[in-house]
């Protein structure tokens, strides 16, 4: 293949075909998130900021338009966005980066967060990583990192350790979520307790008629064994919170691998029970009103109810800090809490704080 | 039986052939011939490598279970490995419930198509068959599950009378849907290829058009049909992700045949769910990989109870033919 001068930057390049004008650095302007003309190399060296307004699935669907060679440029670019968010900025001179770990579960919103903040506020970058609630707040108390994701609120333990290591973890509540209970359209129950449906998800009532429903076996729906929305259903409503108590599922229990799956049975089965996050809560599914012990309040899931405290079957999601936040980590928790932020949880199925 | 553990390496010819005849002008090897030969050499040999670092592996992860969990809490009947029940019963009855079940459904049904395929339907019309039949083995498995899940679970509980739809049925069902290309294309290919004077000499000697089917072609294509049978089954045991969505994954104990309408937990189902979040090195992870190599011990057995009837038949046809 003969030598051709790249238009761009003049330099002698072998790559031909489809970039017969330019070099493989400098593939034509559509393929790369750059304005008609503009080079690469100077992309390349761009703020991260500018890099991450456009999303991945877009940059992936044009790298994908462009054509194989194209490909590699994707991944050059992949490869020089992650490079320019990831040390601490020192690179770009600019601002610095917030290293934020914990709960898987909660992996997708701080992510959402992450990227909202990226657009608003160019001088802050933030690296996110899952490994679950445990293991952020351990790398919290060992000083690694500067926020600590936990869908569940720091043990005793923790905050011992936490303390042996010279350090105070401090709580902060950035979202809610709530557990739904999930039955078919055309089931008449409509209100069940605590002990009740400990008892139906134990295996001890097995037919709707104890509860008020009509003359139907029970199928008993429930998330994989991991997932943390397993866990918390197992100790606070099968259990009823109640440590020594050793209760397990049903052996019945179906155990589905997806939130969709939960849904698609109880839109179609008449027989089914299943519990879910409030935010994989369909319309076509009829949600039940649950209430403490029998005298009452039932009360329905909604954002007021979580945020009141009414609904019994809620929970906190958590960010923790050592000692109170100070500058960009305080700035960081300061806009989670307001609505831009708020609007991210309510979307991805969280209760936002009023 | 012992020659099928032990290869038989008077096959294997490494070293040149041997020139005690007459010597003729010898081939002439170029180097792209032998480069060929090297890159085929060591592509084969890689095959039986990798297999043999798979199973190692899998014995690697899997013995440290053995020392932290006692034979007797493996063979309990209850499976919730996060707060440390570690029964496997339910596990294997689940993946025997459903695959037998799969089997019981897909071997007489393939055998069935392939046959009319092969020897009924004017050839015009296997033309257009076999490719149809051949698509349905490219659909991916999650395809199915859903269409599974959305379709076939509500049919399901509707007609079979099931408090759900999500059952070992279920699954045995679009197991069986699976397996059926695989035993179709490779069975039908068996049927085909039994000579036609072995048809011409039964009917000449009097035998009706099924009763030469039934006694003398499938007889005659015997192996190519229990190699398919096997392959077929051998997918079923092996399937995860339709089973996973569509059996229910409940880890109950199976006491019979009446259990088809109840949901089941699959081995296969377990590990694809569990394998994500467990912790690496806990026990529960060293058990996940104790399924797998039981998994994988199970498909070797079958592996090897086809192969040993496949050779054993091919003998004896040659011992007849002579």
């Amino acid at each position: 293949m003969p030598t051709r001068q790249c238009s761009l930057c003049r330099r002698e390049t072998r790559w031909g075909g489809r970039f017969a004008a330019q070099c493989f650095l400098h593939p034509p302007a559509r393929s790369v998130d750059a304005p008609r003309g503009q080079c690469y190399n100077r992309l390349a060296s761009m703020d991260a900021e500018t890099i991450t307004q456009t999303s991945g699935a877009a940059r992936a669907a044009r790298a994908a338009q462009a054509g194989a060679p194209c490909v590699l440029l994707f991944l050059i670019l992949t490869i020089t966005v992650l490079t320019s968010c990831r040390p601490a900025g020192t690179e770009l001179g600019s601002g610095s980066t917030i290293q934020n770990v914990g709960s898987d579960t909660m992996v997708n919103l701080a992510l959402a967060w992450a990227e909202e903040y990226a657009v608003q506020s160019s001088e802050t970058s933030v690296s996110i990583s899952g490994g679950g609630s445990g293991t952020g707040l351990a790398a919290l108390i060992n000083g690694t990192i500067d926020i600590a994701n936990a869908s569940r609120s720091i043990k005793t333990e923790e905050i011992a350790a936490a303390e042996a290591n010279g350090v105070t973890p401090v709580e902060h509540i950035v979202a809610r979520d709530a557990i739904a209970i999930v039955v078919h359209m055309d089931n008449p129950v409509d209100r069940l307790t605590i002990h009740q449906l400990s008892d139906l998800y134990s295996g001890v009532i097995t037919n709707w008629r104890e509860v008020g429903g009509a003359d139907r076996p029970i199928v008993l729906l429930s998330r994989e064994s991991n997932s943390g929305t397993h866990v918390f259903f197992l100790e606070h409503v099968v259990r009823r919170g109640d440590k020594l108590d050793k209760t397990l599922f049903s052996r019945d229990t179906l155990l589905l691998p997806s939130s969709e799956g939960i849904s698609t049975e109880v839109r179609q089965n008449p027989n089914a029970l299943g519990y879910d996050g409030l935010g994989y809560v369909t319309p076509d599914q009829k949600v039940v009103a649950v209430a403490l012990d029998p005298a009452g309040p039932f009360v329905l899931p909604s954002a007021e109810s979580v945020n009141d405290g009414s609904y019994p079957i809620a929970r906190d999601r958590y960010m923790y800090t050592v000692d109170e936040p100070v500058g960009a980590v305080a700035a960081y928790l300061e806009w989670i809490r307001g609505g831009d932020a708020q609007a991210i949880v309510a979307e991805l199925g969280f209760v936002p704080l009023e | 039986m012992p020659r099928l553990l032990w290869p038989n390496w008077a096959l294997y010819r490494w070293n040149k052939p041997d020139t005690g005849t007459v010597e003729k002008e010898p081939i002439k090897r170029t180097w792209q011939e032998s480069l060929m030969e090297r890159t085929i050499r060591v592509t084969g040999v890689s095959a039986i490598v990798i297999v043999g670092l798979i199973v190692l592996f899998l014995i690697r992860e899997a013995v440290p279970a053995f020392v932290q969990v006692t034979p007797a809490e493996l063979l309990a009947d209850r499976w919730y490995p996060v707060e440390g029940y570690y029964g496997l019963v339910p596990l294997l009855l689940g993946t025997l419930l459903v695959t037998v079940g799969a089997a019981a459904i897909a071997l007489p049904a393939g055998l069935a198509t392939a046959i009319f395929i092969a020897e009924i339907v004017p050839r015009w019309a296997r033309d257009l068959l076999k490719p149809f039949v051949e698509v349905l083995a490219g659909i991916p498995s999650v395809v199915l599950g859903l269409i599974g899940m959305l379709v076939l679970a509500p049919l399901v509980r509707r007609f079979a009378g099931a408090p759900t739809g999500l059952t070992a049925l279920t699954g045995s069902l679009l197991l069986a849907l699976m397996a059926l290309p695989t035993i179709v294309s490779v069975a039908e290919d068996a049927i085909d290829a039994v000579p036609a004077s072995y048809r011409n000499a039964a009917l000449a000697l009097g035998a009706t058009r099924w009763q030469t089917i039934w006694r003398v072609v499938v007889p005659a294509a015997r192996t190519g049909v229990l190699t398919g049978m096997m392959l077929g089954v051998g997918r079923a045991i092996g399937e995860t992700m339709a089973v996973m969505m569509v059996t229910g994954n409940a880890a109950r104990i199976v006491t019979g045949p009446a259990d088809l309408f109840l949901p089941v937990r699959t081995m296969t189902a377990t590990i694809a769910a569990e394998m994500g979040e467990v912790a690496q090195g806990s026990t529960h992870y060293h058990l996940l990989f104790v399924i797998g190599f039981a998994l994988f011990l199970i498909s070797f057995v079958v592996n090897l109870a086809a192969a040993a009837v496949v050779f054993r038949q091919t003998k004896r046809s040659e011992r007849v033919m002579s």
